[in-house]
C-alpha cells in the first residue's frame, strides 16, 4: 500500500481476483471464530456470503477491513499480498465497508462524514470544496442523491446508508463490503440498494455482500461462499444453486424453514387495544389511535420497517411507556398504568433487547431469572432473598429450557445470544401468563435456538394462550403469525390473515402504499 | 462619574479573575470534546502554579516557570491518558486521583524544598509576568470614558491575559475549521466511525490531551507568576471545578464557555468588592453567600432549568475495538 | 477453576484478580511514593519502618490507627452503596460536614436527654443531614440528569461556605471569635474505647478511639445485607447495572438512585461521629480533613464489599497514623505524603486497575505452558 500512487491497473496480475483470502485463522480466546478460510472474489461481480449468525462472515470481513488481525493467513488484493494491519491500511488498498450499524457521526453534515479521515489536508477549506464536487459526480453516476449540507442524523436510514456507500468510493473504493445491508431498510428501499450494487458492477467494482438472507443472495449476487462455524463450507455460482441448498449448506443439515403449526383454534379475547396512542419523551406522536385485540390460541405478528411504532406499542402494552390515550384490556379488565402491575395479572413481556432490558449482563443468570419477579414470595425467607430457592428455580427453567451451561451462578453476559434469549423466555413462559408480548424472539439468535423458540411460542398458542409477536423478520411473521397487522407511520396499515400475506403485499403495506396509504402517511406528517 | 469608575474597576478584576478560568475551560474543552472527561483540571492548574513558581524562583525566568508549568500540567495530562485512553480506566477517578496526588504532592515537595509551610519564596517583579502599557494609555487616562476604557480597562494587563482571551477564537476556527478539529470532535463523538474512517482514535485522543495540558499549565502559571507572586497552598481554590462547570455551562463550545467563565470572573469580583461593605436595603452581604454562588449558578444551569446541555455523546466512554 | 468472565481481566482466575491484581496496584502506589521519599532526599526504607511501627508499633498506635479506620470505614460505606447504584458520589465530603451539623445541632440542644437517648438522637441527626445534603445531586441526577459528579463536587463547596458563615456568624462560642460551636455537654460524647474496655475489667493504651467504632462495623454489616440480601438491594444494583432493565423489571431508576444517595449521604454524615462525638467535643471548621475524599480510595481498594472497605480502612487508617509519626521523625516528609499516597492508590487500584492485567496472564500463561 506504500505504492498507493501508482495506479492498480498496470499492478493487477492478468485473471487475478479482485480480493483473495488464503488460510485465514483467528481465535478471540477460546471461540475459534475462522478456521483456514480461503476466499476468491472475482473482479466486477457482486460475491455473497451467507452464513447463520456466529458463523464466522462478520469476523472475516472485519480482518479484512483491518479491524482485527488474522493469527496466520494472507490477503491479496488484486494478485498482490497486502498486510492490513488497520483501517487506514484496508482504505489505501481501495477497500470500502458499509457496516451493519453505520458507522457515521450523528451530529455531523454529509460533506463532514464524508471527508473524515480523507480531509486532505490540514485545513478543511478545500477538502471540502473537492468532496461537494465529487458528490455531485457520484451522485450523477450511481444515482446515490443525498443532501450534502444535512445532519446526517436527521436523515431517513435508506440516505444514511447512501453516505456510507458514498464515504467509501470517495476514498476511491474498488472493493465495497456491505454487512447486512438490509437489516433495516423498506422493501423498497432494499430495491434501490440493490439497483446502486449493479451500476457499481457495470462500473468495474467489487461487491461483497454479507447476508442472512437467502432471498437477497438469489436476486443480487453472481456468486456465493457459505459459511459455518468459522469455516468456508462450500463455494456455488447463483445461478447454478437454490434457496434450499444454501439453507442446507447454512446449518449442516436439512431444516424446515416453514414453522410447523396446525391451524389456529381462536378462543376468547384475552388482549384488546382501543384507540391507543403513544407520544415519546419529546412528545412526538409514536403510535396513534391503534385498535387490536389477541384472542386465545391465537398468535399476532405484527410487521413494519423498525421505528413506525411497534416499538413503542409493545412497550405501552407492557406498561413501560405511558399511553396518550386510549385504553388496554387485559382478559376484559382495563389496565392501569405501572408495569409490576401487569405483570402479576397475567401478561408477560419478551422485549426486543434483551441484553439491554430483558437481562441485566454483569448479573449472575439467577439474579437476571428473577427481574421483574423479584417480589415473589417465593423467592423470600424472613424478609430477606432467598438465593438458594432462586438457584433450584433457575436451574429448573434453565433445564426446562434447554439453556447451556445450566448454571445459575454463571455471569448472563458470559452466555451465547441464544442461551440469553431462552433464559428471558424460560422467565416470561414459565410463570404462565395469560398474554406474552414478544419482541424479536430471534434476533440474534443462531438457528438451533430459533426452531426451539419457534416450537415453544406455538405450543404456547396451542395450550390456549395470547401472543403479540413483533419481528423485523418478515419469514418469522409470516411462519408465526396467524393474523398479521403492519404498521406504518404509527398507524396500523392493515391487516391480513396469514393464508392471505405475500412478501409483496407485506411490502407495500409496510412502506405505506397499502390501500389504507393516504390516512398512514397523513398521520406520518402530522406527527 | 463614581458608579462608572466603580463599574470599569469590577470588569477590570472581572478580565483578570476570568483569565485563567477561560485557559482551563479551553483545556477542558480539548479533552471532553475528545471524549474525555476531565474532572483533573484542577490538579493540573495547581501542579503547573507550583512547578512555575517553584522555577521561577530559582532561575528568576518567568519563561522558565512558564515552561516547568506547562511541562508539569502535559505530564499530568498524559498520565491522565494512560489510565483512561490506554488503559481504558474510570476518567472520573483518574481525574480525582490526580487532583488528590498534586494536593499531597505539591505541600510535600514545597515544604522540603523551600521550607515555608508550603509557600514557594515570593517572587521578585522580573520573574513574573507583570501588566503591559498599552501606548498612549497613560496620556488618555485623564479623558473621561475612554480614558477608564482604554487605559484602565483594556490596558494594563499582563501578556497571559491577552493571551487567554485571543485563545478563544483560535480555539473556535481549530475546533470548526481544521483537520485536528474535525478528527477531535469526531472522536469525542463516535469513535468507531473515526477509526473505520481511518482516524486513529487513540492517537487523536493523546493529542487532545496534549492540548488540554498545554492550556492548563498556562493557566496555572498565571496564578503563581502572574496574579500573585509565588505559590500559596490551595491557590487554586476549585477554580479547576468552575472552569469545568463553565465548559458545561457553555455547552462545551469556546465562545460561549469563555461567556461563562466571564460570568463566574464577575461574580467573584463582585463577591470581593462586597466584602464587609453595607449595602442600602439589603443590609450586609454574607460574603460566604457571593462566594457560593458560582457552584450554586452552576447547580442551576445543571438542573437543566435554563436549555439542555448535551455533551459530546462518546465522553466518559472508553474505546473498545469490538464488534 | 473459576474464572472471570466479562470485562478487561476476562480469563483470569478468581483469585489472582480479587487477590493479586488489588495487591499489585497497590505496591505500584507504595513504589512510586518511595520514588517520592527519594526525590526529597529521604530514605524510603526508614519511613516505612518508621511508617509500620508507628501505625502497629505499640498499643496507643493501633488504638489511633483503628480511630482513623473508623472515619474511612463511614466514607468508604458511603461511596461503595452509590457505586452499587453506578453513581459516582464524590460529595462525601459535604455531606460528613453537614452531617457533623446535624450531629452538632443535636448535641448541643438536645442535651437534657439522658445519655441513652442522645447517642441514638446524634446518630440519626448525623445520618438525616447527611442524607440531606446528598439529597439535591440525588434528585437532579435522578429527575434532571445533571450528572451527580459534579453536582456533589458543586455541594462540597457550598457546604464549606455555609459552614463558614454557620461557624463564625451563628454558632460560634459565646464570647469568642474562633470559629467553633461551644463544647457538648459530658453526657452528649461518645464514651473511648479504652474507657469502655476498662470498666469490663481489660486495660489497653489511651487513644480516641471510641464506640463509634463499633457502630461503623453494623453500619458495614448492615450495608453487606441491604446490598445482596434484600429486594432493596436488589432493586438498587439492577437500577446501577441496567438502568433500561431495572424499569423493565418493574424498578424505577431515579427512586433507586434518590435512595441510594440518601443511604450513601447518611453514611458518611456518621462520619462526624467519629471526630466530633468522639474527639473534638464540639463542632469545628474543616473536621472532614479530606476523609470524604479518601473514602473512594477505600472503596476502590475494598471493591466496594464491606469487608474489603475494612481491611481498607484500616490500611489507610495505619497509613494516617503511621504518616503521623512520620512527619514527627522526619520533619521533611509531612503529613501531606499520605494524601499524595491516597491519591497513587486511586489511580492505581481505580483508574489504572487492570494494567498490571497483561502480566498476570503472561505469567499464569507460562506457568501453567511449562
Amino acid at each position: 500500500m506504500r505504492d498507493r500512487e501508482e495506479p492498480l491497473e498496470t499492478t493487477r496480475e492478468a485473471g487475478a481476483p479482485a480480493v483473495e483470502l488464503r488460510g485465514i485463522d483467528k481465535r478471540f480466546g477460546a471461540v475459534h471464530a475462522s478456521r483456514d478460510v480461503s476466499l476468491a472474489v472475482a473482479p466486477g461481480t457482486i460475491h455473497g456470503i451467507v452464513g447463520e449468525n456466529g458463523a464466522g462472515k462478520s469476523t472475516l470481513m472485519s480482518i479484512l477491513y483491518g479491524f482485527y488481525r488474522a493469527d496466520r493467513g494472507d490477503i491479496r488484493i488484486a494478485g498482490r499480498t497486502v498486510e492490513i494491519a488497520g483501517s487506514e491500511d484496508a482504505i489505501a488498498a481501495g477497500i470500502g465497508m458499509v457496516h451493519q450499524h453505520f458507522m457515521l457521526v450523528d451530529t455531523f453534515t454529509v460533506v463532514e462524514n464524508v471527508i473524515l479521515g480523507a480531509e486532505g489536508g490540514s485545513l478543511l477549506a478545500s477538502g471540502t470544496a473537492r468532496a461537494r464536487g465529487e458528490l455531485e459526480r457520484l451522485a450523477r453516476e450511481y444515482a446515490l442523491e443525498v443532501p450534502p449540507d444535512a445532519r446526517v442524523g436527521d436523515l431517513p436510514v435508506g440516505l444514511q446508508q447512501r453516505v456510507e456507500i458514498l464515504k467509501a468510493l470517495y476514498r476511491g473504493a474498488d472493493i465495497l463490503i456491505l454487512d447486512e445491508p438490509t437489516g433495516t431498510l423498506m422493501p423498497q428501499e432494499a430495491d434501490h440498494l440493490f439497483r446502486i450494487l449493479r451500476r457499481l458492477r457495470a462500473q468495474g467494482k467489487t461487491v461483497i455482500l454479507i447476508t442472512h438472507k437467502l432471498r437477497e443472495i438469489m436476486a443480487a449476487t453472481d456468486r456465493v461462499s457459505v459459511m459455518r462455524g468459522g469455516r468456508m463450507v462450500a463455494h456455488r455460482d447463483t445461478a447454478a444453486t437454490t434457496v434450499a441448498e444454501l439453507a442446507e449448506l447454512m446449518v449442516g443439515r436439512r431444516v424446515l424453514l416453514q414453522v410447523e403449526k396446525g391451524p389456529a383454534r381462536p378462543g376468547p379475547e384475552l388482549l384488546a387495544v382501543e384507540r391507543l396512542s403513544v407520544r415519546d419523551e419529546r412528545g412526538a406522536s409514536r403510535v396513534r389511535d391503534v385498535s387490536f385485540n389477541v384472542r386465545a390460541g391465537e398468535i399476532v405478528g405484527i410487521a413494519g420497517v423498525a421505528g413506525n411504532g411497534q416499538g413503542e406499542l409493545l412497550e405501552a402494552l407492557a406498561g413501560l411507556h405511558p399511553a396518550a390515550g386510549g385504553r388496554i384490556l387485559l382478559a376484559g379488565e382495563p389496565v392501569s398504568s405501572g408495569g409490576p402491575h401487569r405483570r402479576r395479572r397475567g401478561l408477560a413481556h419478551v422485549p426486543e433487547d434483551r441484553r439491554r432490558m430483558g437481562l441485566v449482563l454483569p448479573f449472575e443468570a439467577r439474579e437476571s431469572a428473577i427481574l421483574g419477579y423479584h417480589d415473589d414470595v417465593r423467592y423470600r425467607r424472613a424478609g430477606l432473598l432467598d438465593w438458594d430457592a432462586v438457584s433450584r428455580d433457575t436451574e429448573a427453567k434453565m433445564i426446562s429450557f434447554d439453556v447451556r451451561p445450566a448454571d445459575p451462578r454463571r455471569i448472563t453476559a458470559a452466555f451465547s445470544g441464544g442461551n440469553q434469549q431462552k433464559l428471558v423466555l424460560a422467565r416470561e413462559i414459565e410463570r404462565d401468563p395469560l398474554v406474552l408480548l414478544v419482541g424479536q424472539p430471534t434476533r440474534g439468535v443462531d438457528i438451533g435456538a430459533i426452531e426451539f423458540i419457534h416450537r415453544r411460542l406455538v405450543a404456547m398458542r396451542d395450550a390456549g394462550k395470547a401472543i403479540l409477536l413483533v419481528s423485523s423478520e418478515l419469514d418469522e411473521i409470516m411462519g408465526l403469525s396467524d393474523r398479521i397487522l403492519v404498521m406504518f407511520g404509527g398507524v396500523v396499515a392493515g391487516e391480513l390473515p396469514a393464508d392471505r400475506a405475500t412478501e409483496r403485499a407485506l411490502g407495500l403495506l409496510m412502506a405505506g402504499a397499502g390501500p389504507g396509504a393516504g390516512a398512514a402517511n397523513e398521520a406520518r406528517r402530522a406527527s | 462619574m463614581e458608579s462608572l469608575t466603580l463599574l470599569v474597576l469590577v470588569l477590570d478584576s472581572t478580565l483578570r479573575l476570568s483569565a485563567p478560568l477561560v485557559l482551563a475551560a479551553l483545556a477542558g474543552l480539548f479533552s471532553e470534546r475528545s471524549g474525555i472527561i476531565d474532572i483533573g483540571l484542577e490538579g493540573k492548574m495547581r501542579g503547573a502554579a507550583f512547578a512555575a513558581a517553584a522555577v521561577a524562583a530559582v532561575s528568576g525566568s518567568p519563561w522558565a516557570g512558564l515552561a516547568a508549568g506547562i511541562g508539569t500540567s502535559v505530564l499530568l495530562a498524559m498520565v491522565h491518558g494512560y489510565a483512561c485512553i490506554t488503559h481504558r480506566g474510570d476518567q472520573v477517578v483518574s481525574g480525582l486521583a490526580l487532583n488528590i496526588l498534586v494536593s499531597g504532592l505539591t505541600a510535600v515537595l514545597g515544604i522540603a524544598w523551600f521550607a515555608q509551610g508550603g509557600r514557594t519564596p515570593q517572587l521578585p517583579g522580573e520573574a513574573r509576568f507583570l501588566p503591559l502599557e498599552w501606548p498612549g494609555a497613560a496620556a488618555l487616562r485623564d479623558v473621561p470614558v475612554l480614558g477608564a476604557l482604554y487605559g484602565e480597562l483594556l490596558s494594563g494587563h499582563n501578556l497571559i491575559v491577552y493571551l487567554a482571551f485571543l485563545a478563544v477564537p483560535a480555539v473556535a476556527w481549530v475546533l470548526y475549521r481544521t483537520r485536528f478539529g474535525l478528527r477531535l470532535r469526531a472522536v469525542g463523538e463516535n469513535p468507531e466511525s473515526a477509526d473505520t474512517a481511518g482516524v486513529p482514535v487513540v492517537g487523536q485522543r493523546y493529542r487532545a490531551l496534549l492540548c488540554t495540558g498545554v492550556a492548563c499549565g498556562v493557566a496555572g502559571t498565571y496564578l503563581s507568576l502572574a496574579q500573585s507572586a509565588g505559590f500559596i497552598n490551595d491557590m487554586t481554590a476549585g477554580k479547576g471545578y468552575i472552569a469545568l462547570a463553565a465548559l458545561i455551562f457553555g455547552k462545551w463550545r469556546p465562545v460561549p464557555a469563555m461567556l461563562a467563565c466571564l460570568l463566574f470572573g464577575f461574580l467573584d469580583a463582585v463577591a470581593i468588592r462586597l466584602q464587609g461593605a453595607d449595602l442600602p436595603v439589603i443590609g450586609e452581604v454574607p460574603v460566604q453567600l457571593v462566594q457560593a454562588l458560582p457552584y450554586v449558578l452552576t447547580v442551576v444551569l445543571l438542573a437543566g432549568f435554563i436549555g439542555r446541555a448535551v455533551p459530546p455523546r462518546a465522553l466518559g466512554v472508553p474505546y473498545v475495538k469490538e464488534g | 477453576m473459576s474464572a472471570v468472565a466479562t470485562g478487561p481481566a476476562a480469563g483470569l482466575p478468581r483469585w489472582a484478580v480479587v487477590g493479586l491484581l488489588p495487591v499489585l496496584n497497590l505496591l505500584a502506589a507504595f513504589a512510586v511514593s518511595g520514588l517520592i521519599v527519594v526525590l526529597i532526599g529521604e530514605s524510603p526504607w526508614d519511613a516505612v519502618r518508621i511508617l509500620v511501627w508507628g501505625a502497629f508499633g505499640f498499643e496507643e498506635a493501633i488504638g489511633y490507627t483503628l480511630f482513623y479506620a473508623t472515619s474511612f470505614i463511614f466514607t468508604g460505606l458511603a461511596v461503595a452503596v452509590a457505586f452499587h447504584c453506578g453513581l459516582f458520589n464524590i460529595g462525601g465530603e459535604g455531606q460528613a460536614y453537614i452531617g457533623g451539623l446535624g450531629m452538632a445541632l443535636v448535641c448541643l440542644h438536645l442535651d437534657f436527654l439522658p445519655f441513652a437517648l442522645i447517642v441514638p438522637a446524634a446518630v440519626i441527626g448525623a445520618a438525616l443531614f447527611g442524607a440531606a445534603w446528598a439529597f439535591v445531586p440525588a434528585w437532579l441526577q435522578a429527575h434532571r440528569g445533571s450528572h451527580v459528579v459534579i453536582t456533589t463536587i458543586m455541594f462540597n463547596f457550598i457546604a464549606a461556605s455555609v459552614m463558614v458563615y454557620l461557624l463564625v456568624n451563628v454558632m460560634s462560642r459565646p464570647g469568642s471569635m474562633e470559629p467553633e460551636s461551644r463544647d457538648f455537654a459530658p453526657h452528649a460524647r461518645l464514651p473511648l474505647m479504652h474507657d469502655v474496655l476498662a470498666a469490663v475489667g481489660i486495660d489497653v493504651a489511651a487513644s480516641p478511639l471510641n464506640l463509634s467504632f463499633l457502630w461503623a462495623l453494623v453500619c458495614s454489616a448492615g450495608v453487606w445485607l441491604y446490598i445482596w440480601h434484600t429486594r432493596a438491594g436488589y432493586r438498587l444494583r439492577t437500577a446501577g447495572a441496567s438502568p433500561p432493565a431495572a424499569r423493565y423489571g418493574g424498578i424505577s431508576p431515579p427512586r433507586e438512585i434518590v435512595v441510594a444517595m440518601l443511604v450513601s449521604g447518611a453514611l458518611a454524615g456518621c462520619m462526624s461521629l467519629n471526630e466530633l462525638m468522639g474527639v473534638q467535643h464540639r463542632l469545628v471548621l474543616e473536621f472532614t480533613a479530606g476523609f470524604g475524599f479518601a473514602g473512594i480510595a477505600v472503596a476502590l481498594m475494598g471493591r466496594g464489599h464491606p469487608v474489603g472497605i475494612i481491611l481498607a480502612s484500616v490500611l489507610f487508617g495505619a497509613l494516617y497514623q503511621g504518616g503521623a509519626e512520620l512527619s514527627f521523625e522526619v520533619p521533611r516528609i509531612t503529613r501531606d505524603m499520605v494524601v499524595a499516597i491516597q491519591g497513587l492508590v486511586i489511580l492505581f487500584a481505580g483508574a489504572l486497575e487492570f494494567m498490571f492485567v497483561p502480566v498476570v496472564r503472561a505469567v499464569l500463561a507460562r506457568r501453567s505452558g511449562g
